[in-house]
């Protein structure tokens, strides 16, 4: 054999290695999106709660119903159109690949996220039931911060990185409690547009 | 300086058998159907290498059944563990020596 055939043996192992492992068409886009949604209902939000940044204000009742339940929904509809656009995007680029869209890798990393999520989830769930609706903000910071931590060793390095930012965001918010909603819409907005635009030109032109 | 080509190992020859070490390698255990779509070969050559591989001890066959369907499950041993990782150093010196 010559040495060329054991160069192309050798990258020909590490590429299946590595797509047998990591989840690597994951786009940018979806981050964008996501970000894009979460800035989205964190403006509904302060609009609707008169300007304040902690939502705490008990008397506010935008459409008749609790603040609480109001900001409850807002996240939940963020939750769902994030995960729909991000599901969109890398399903897109995966067909533009010709790669396949369920792997193991694929499979992992959902698993994977989704563990500290449902957790995260139930913390606050309970949270609220004990009426520490202030800790709920800061708390699914810290929670998305270790799923993608935890995921990101099925997918590109990068979103490790991003999950030690949103839990020290997290950290940080749970000191400044009346700032809540800024540091919500900066990690769930902003680091999202700026992380999806970094990948995106790092990995997807 | 010839004497490092004697050291490749001969079952590794075909760049299947690598796919299926590497596989085997990154994941704990992996089923047939498995090997066969990540390394895109038809039933009859994947069987004949894994053959080739369990004779050498290099992997660990299970066989069971999902439902009524039979399955089987490979994992590498630690004699194929050891003997691919020689044989990737290997390839990795003669490249060095290559330059």
């Amino acid at each position: 054999m010559e040495g060329k055939d054991h160069l192309e043996n050798l990258s020909y192992i590490r590429s299946l290695m590595e797509s047998s492992t990591r989840f690597i068409s994951l786009s940018g886009l979806s981050g964008v999106a996501a970000g894009f949604w979460a800035l989205c209902g964190a403006s509904v939000i302060y609009v609707l709660s008169d300007g304040g940044f902690n939502g705490l204000a008990y008397d506010q009742r935008p459409f008749g119903i609790n603040t609480m339940v109001f900001e409850l929904m807002v996240a939940m509809a963020v939750l769902a159109l994030a995960l729909a656009s991000g599901y969109f995007f890398t399903a897109r680029k995966v067909r533009s690949t010709g790669a396949k869209l369920w792997t193991k890798a694929s499979l992992n990393l959902t698993i994977n996220l989704a563990i500290p999520l449902v957790a995260g989830g139930v913390f606050c769930l309970i949270l609220m039931y004990h009426g520490m609706w202030v800790l709920v903000g800061p708390s699914t910071l810290i929670f998305y911060g270790m799923g993608l931590l935890n995921g990101g060793k099925y997918t590109r390095n990068d979103i490790r990185k991003l999950g030690i930012v949103q839990i020290m965001l997290g950290l940080t918010s749970l000191l400044f409690l009346k700032y809540t909603l800024l540091f919500w819409a900066f990690g769930f907005g902003v680091l999202h547009v700026l992380y999806g635009l970094y990948m995106y030109f790092k990995y997807d032109r | 300086m010839n004497s490092s080509i004697h050291k490749l190992n001969k079952a590794f020859e075909s760049r299947i058998r690598l796919g299926i070490m590497s596989l085997l390698t990154v994941n704990d255990e992996v089923d047939f159907n498995y090997l066969k779509s990540e390394l895109e070969i038809t039933d009859g050559n994947l069987a004949s290498h894994v053959k080739a591989l369990e004779k050498l001890s290099y992997l660990h066959v299970e066989k069971r059944f999902i439902g009524r369907k039979p399955n089987t499950l490979y994992s590498i041993t630690k004699k194929g563990e050891k003997a691919f990782k020689e044989h990737i150093d290997e390839l990795e010196k003669l490249l060095k020596l290559g330059k």
